[in-house]
């Protein structure tokens, strides 16, 4: 059997030494991985969303005793594999900031306001044809302190499972059109401007809610199978 | 909805410090928890043990903001897969687990020892737990997998042949002494120790 998750889909990611994102220079493997083949222990993955998600866990806008301050918005999209299959399903975690920029985290020490209705994690499952849905407020930027004067430009973390444990990913959401684009070390560890655009959400005017919310659409996209069936024993 | 073949995969990214709260249990906020150390269920068989230990960086200090993830087969090497036909139907072991580290970047899990799964050839690999490492300074998750000292399939495991030997006891969990099947695992992030990581 040869590989079913093609490795050179992985050319996508950043590498994991990027000295401009000061963290990774003593937390990126310093020897070189070991290529190995997958094995039944890397083809197959936890699937279970459907026992754990509720039917309101991915409307962050109701978690609270009232409204979260903010701007409002849908982000919604496919999980797809890498030849668009959509991927059913799937498990689809995010965790963000409010609209002021502020984490519910103790060690964010950002001085912007908590918001008591807004505690910013979400998790849904995709349908079957790889769609997702989420209801949630827009994040603000906030300050890190990677360099002198840095911003995280607005994002939402999404960890999303496929369907084997090499095809897990965690990333980030981007909002078109932001100035700290090119300032961001953590956006930028991914040099190919192609792959450093697909983390960029695009808005999406047709399933704007009128008088509601602003919606954006954010497909994302999974190292998907090669046509080689696996082998049977 | 058709959709057309995308340019390439969505780039990884850090999950940063605070991905506690969206994905761990030890977040301290109010929030249903999807996932635990606690793998072991009512219905689970097998030999219960505990893996613990600690996550630390290049300078040897500790990482108290690294998430781990396991998945591994039950004590028959059947994974809860709908790929794996021969998964027991009734059968509520899930065999996942996830937990952030604590102040120390300590862990733990519990769960139950793997049986043996078989490689692509069909060869019996030793039993294994494998493992996703993520956190704030990692743009990608590191993929190792935790062997288990004293299990002479070791030997003759496949994987664990194609690592240099004096590297090979960073994957080996080492039983503690005591009744409990404890079993210490540390993870090394970079340097001298550096735990063995895989490109899968």
């Amino acid at each position: 059997m040869t590989l079913v998750y093609p490795v050179q889909s992985l050319a996508a990611h950043p590498p994991r030494l990027s000295p401009a994102y000061k963290s990774t220079v003593k937390r990126s493997p310093s020897k070189p991985l070991i290529p190995m083949r997958h094995t039944l222990s890397e083809l197959t993955g936890p699937v279970y969303g459907h026992e754990t998600v509720r039917a309101n866990d991915h409307d962050l806008t109701v978690q609270g005793k009232g409204e979260p301050l903010g701007e409002r918005i849908i982000v919604h999209g496919h999980v797809l594999d890498e030849d668009g299959r959509g991927v059913p399903n799937a498990l689809v975690e995010l965790w963000q900031a409010n609209s002021c920029g502020r984490y519910v985290h103790v060690v964010d020490q950002h001085p912007a306001p908590l918001d008591p209705n807004f505690t910013g994690a979400g998790r849904t499952q995709s349908d079957a044809q790889g769609y997702y849905r989420f209801v949630t407020i827009k994040p603000g930027a906030y300050p890190w302190g990677n360099h002198h004067n840095a911003w995280r430009p607005a994002h939402i973390h999404f960890s999303v499972f496929g369907h084997s444990f090499v095809s897990r990913l965690v990333t980030q959401m981007y909002f078109p059109g932001d100035p700290l684009f090119p300032f961001d070390p953590i956006f930028n560890s991914v040099t190919d401007e192609k792959a450093r655009n697909r983390m960029i959400s695009s808005f999406d005017l047709e399933n704007t809610k009128p008088d509601w919310a602003l919606c954006y659409r954010f497909n994302i996209v999974l190292r998907g199978r090669n046509a080689t069936p696996m082998e049977k024993k | 909805m058709q959709q057309t073949k995308p340019d390439g995969l969505t780039p990884s990214q850090t999950v940063g410090p605070y991905f506690a709260y969206g994905l761990t249990s030890n977040g301290k906020y109010d929030w249903n928890d999807a996932f635990s150390n606690n793998l072991v269920t009512a219905d689970t068989s097998g030999e219960r043990i505990r893996i613990e230990g600690q996550v630390f960086d290049g300078d040897g200090a500790v990482v108290p903001d690294c998430m781990l993830e396991i998945w591994q087969a039950d004590a028959q090497g059947r994974f809860s897969d709908p790929q794996d036909k021969r998964a027991l139907p009734n059968s509520t072991f899930k065999g996942f687990g996830r937990i952030g580290t604590d102040a120390k970047g300590g862990y733990a899990f519990d769960t139950i020892k793997p049986g043996q799964v078989a490689d692509p050839d069909g060869k019996p690999q030793a039993p294994h737990i494998v493992l996703a490492v993520f956190a704030r300074g990692m743009l990608l998750h590191n993929y190792s997998r935790i062997y288990f000292d004293g299990e002479a399939a070791n030997a003759s495991d496949p994987v664990l042949a194609l690592v240099p030997a004096d590297r090979r006891a960073t994957l080996i969990a080492t039983r503690q002494p005591g009744g409990n099947a404890v079993y210490r695992f540390d993870i090394h992030l970079q340097g001298d120790k550096e735990t063995v990581f895989f490109d899968v």
